[in-house]
């Protein structure tokens, strides 16, 4: 490899992308957009959830369950029905998700220490925040069942668990999402910015006057890749800020830990996009095999939104050979546990892998046309 | 003694699939010859080039550029020559300043050479005033001199061009060739290709192609000679039907409409004499002047490809 044509092709792809506004929109612009989008709009923690009350009981007792709904945070009682009539509409007009009907017998039965029943009317048409709702809600009444079983009486229950959570102590998703976000959003640009670098050479007769000079293939693959990683790291830095500032999210790893593995998956990362570019000759079908390449995969089988522990085996296996699911798996560590390259060696070594398989693609994808 | 030919070709072939674009060509170039390529497109001209410029690979056969095999070290050619392809290929969003520097880089020239190089781009080129433009901006003339300025930064012994003049006006082609004889002069092989029949006729020697084979090389003195058949030029008032009335007659091997007269290919000179007035006053056209006339390189050139089975479709 000779300095000399490595840092002129360096410098002529850096000129290139200054003067590109589509280059510089995918560079500085979308992964903050990315990062504000998802961020603020993936949320699985649900509050305030819209509570409606039909009180039949309308005694002490059942305002006190009404009580302990309230307080708990995750509900918020949006009004007291009249009727049984009313509950239907409640849930129909969407004026409340969930409806709680105390019987007349409810206050009666407690105090006679027989067993009192509360029905929950749920929307099932939102299934996921039904889902969760309905645990909130069993919680409450357990909880208070057991305060009304133990009221007076100072007996400590046989078993009592004392939940604790680690590593995102307030169980707020955001947590969570946010650090496997800057995995993904890499994954995803880095693609689609050498998408366009080989494809656009071609398609312009570029590659052939470049191909027709001494430079070696090597030269043209990691000459290119330079500014980009340099982007890719900036765009990281940058990203890994607004999840600190904006998001409040916990930073408890190694900075230098994350900057080695982001570069690690930027190469392989980059080299893929190149790879994709220089095997499609054409801008606009790189771009489209680049996003099902790169965007799918680390949206959904990157353990960034869904877990992957609870997929099919299939889709566990394909899984196996996203690279973004490591990225995810580093970063998620370092920021959330603090964890070092002990905990993520296997995640490490893959990262290594996947760099070499994507510099490797790069590099062996010009051999007819480039010496 | 002359020195060695800088450009050796044996017996080589490019085949594409079951098509044949270039079919057991055989030819070599003297040092500082200014060396012509004329066909029709299709001809084999570009596959050709691309091979002696290291970019492809040949199917059979060999050749040697500046005493290196083009299949086995396409690297060691591709630091002795200069190329320019058919498209324009610099880069279009990059100022003047900064592809010359580009290939300035690639081709190793740096530090004073490369303030010297440039100097001297800049000013044959004519864009000194320009260098800080974006070179997309420029007129295809101007991009043309500038990708030749690119092409022989690093001062390469041979230069090949594949139609470096395509698309470009007049004035601004016979500029180019000024500056293809002045790197002539200097010492440098141009290897030209060419489908223009006023550029050809600058060239010291001329390969004309068709079909991916070479169908004559010499000369344009010497090639307007191979026409073994006497040319007749005829001045009449309607050239368009005179050709139709002419096209029969047996004496006529070709009549084509040439500027506003009429070439024609006669089997024999006296004969045609006698007959290509009689077959016009028929036709009701007259006939001003009838002389044997000097072919030209586009008469010759028209010939060779119809003996040759015409050129290829598309």
């Amino acid at each position: 490899m000779n300095r000399t044509r490595l840092v002129a092709i360096a410098r002529k792809e850096f000129l290139q992308i200054r003067r590109d506004a589509r280059s510089l929109y995918l560079a500085f612009m979308l992964p903050l957009l990315l990062l504000m989008l998802f961020g603020y709009a993936i949320s699985f923690d649900i509050r305030n959830i819209r509570l409606a009350v039909l009180d039949r009981s309308r005694t002490a007792a059942s305002r006190e369950l009404v009580e302990s709904f309230e307080s708990s945070g995750y509900f918020t009682v949006v009004g007291h029905l009249a009727r049984a009539a009313d509950v239907d509409r409640a849930l129909a007009d969407g004026h409340a998700k969930l409806v709680l009907v105390i019987p007349p017998s409810f206050a009666a039965h407690l105090g006679s220490g027989r067993a009192a029943e509360v029905q929950l009317l749920l929307d099932g048409s939102d299934a996921n925040t039904a889902t969760i709702a309905q645990n909130y809600a069993d919680a409450i009444v357990s909880g208070y069942s057991t305060r009304v079983t133990l009221r007076g009486r100072s007996v400590a229950l046989p078993v009592r668990a004392e939940n604790r959570v680690w590593y995102n102590e307030t169980l707020e998703s955001r947590n969570m999402i946010v650090p496997g976000l800057v995995a993904v959003i890499m994954s995803i640009i880095a693609a689609m910015l050498t998408a366009l670098t080989i494809a656009r050479e071609w398609e312009r007769g570029t590659m052939e006057q470049l191909a027709a000079t001494p430079v070696h293939r090597l030269e043209v693959v990691i000459g290119k890749l330079l500014p980009y990683v340099g982007i890719g790291l900036f765009d990281v830095a940058v990203a890994t800020g607004v999840a600190l500032v904006i998001f409040h999210v916990p930073f408890r790893g190694d900075v230098l830990l994350l900057a080695g593995m982001t570069l690690l998956f930027l190469l392989g990362a980059l080299g893929l996009g190149m790879f994709i570019s220089a095997a499609m000759k054409s801008q606009i079908l790189a771009t489209q095999v680049a996003m099902i390449a790169t965007f799918l995969p680390a949206l959904l089988l990157s353990g960034f939104i869904f877990s992957i522990g609870t997929m099919p085996w299939v889709l566990k296996a394909v899984s196996r050979v996203v690279a973004a699911r490591y990225y995810v798996s580093v970063t998620k560590g370092i920021f959330l546990k603090g964890v070092g390259l002990d905990v993520l060696a296997v995640d490490g070594l893959a990262m290594v892998l996947f760099a070499a398989v994507g510099l490797g693609l790069a590099i062996r994808v010009f051999r007819k046309e480039i010496a | 003694m002359p020195r060695a030919d800088v450009v050796t070709v044996r017996a080589l072939t490019r085949t594409f699939g079951d098509f044949v674009a270039v079919d057991d060509v055989t030819f070599s170039v003297a040092p500082g010859e200014v060396f012509g390529f004329l066909g029709p497109n299709g001809a084999g001209k570009t596959t050709t080039i691309k091979m002696l410029t290291g970019l492809l690979r040949p199917t059979a056969g060999t050749a040697t550029v500046a005493g290196r095999d083009i299949a086995r070290e396409p690297g060691a050619v591709k630091r002795q020559i200069g190329y320019m392809s058919q498209l324009f290929s610099l880069y279009a969003d990059l100022a003047v300043d900064e592809n010359i520097e580009l290939f300035a880089g690639l081709y190793g020239v740096t530090g004073d050479r490369l303030a010297e190089r440039r100097a001297w781009v800049l000013e044959m080129a004519g864009l000194t005033t320009q260098r800080h433009r974006i070179t997309g901006e420029l007129s295809l003339g101007w991009k043309q001199r500038l990708a030749l300025g690119c092409a022989v930064l690093h001062e390469p012994p041979i230069l090949f061009l594949d139609e470096p003049t395509s698309g470009v006006d007049p004035v601004s082609r016979r500029s180019f060739w000024d500056l293809i004889y002045q790197l002539a002069e200097g010492g440098t092989t141009v290897f030209v290709s060419t489908h223009y029949m006023e550029e050809a006729e600058y060239c010291h020697r001329l390969a004309l192609m068709n079909r991916g084979r070479l169908i004559a090389l010499d000369r344009p003195a010497h090639l307007k000679r191979l026409l073994d058949h006497p040319l007749l030029e005829l001045k009449t008032d309607d050239a368009p039907r005179a050709v139709e009335a002419l096209r029969g007659l047996p004496v006529v091997l070709e009549a084509a409409m040439f500027g506003r007269s009429v070439h024609v290919l006669a089997s024999d000179r006296d004969g045609a004499f006698a007959a290509v007035p009689s077959a016009l006053a028929a036709a009701g056209r007259t006939c001003e002047a009838l002389r044997v006339v000097e072919p030209s390189l586009e008469d010759v050139f028209v010939a060779l490809v119809r003996r040759e089975g015409g050129a290829r479709a598309g």
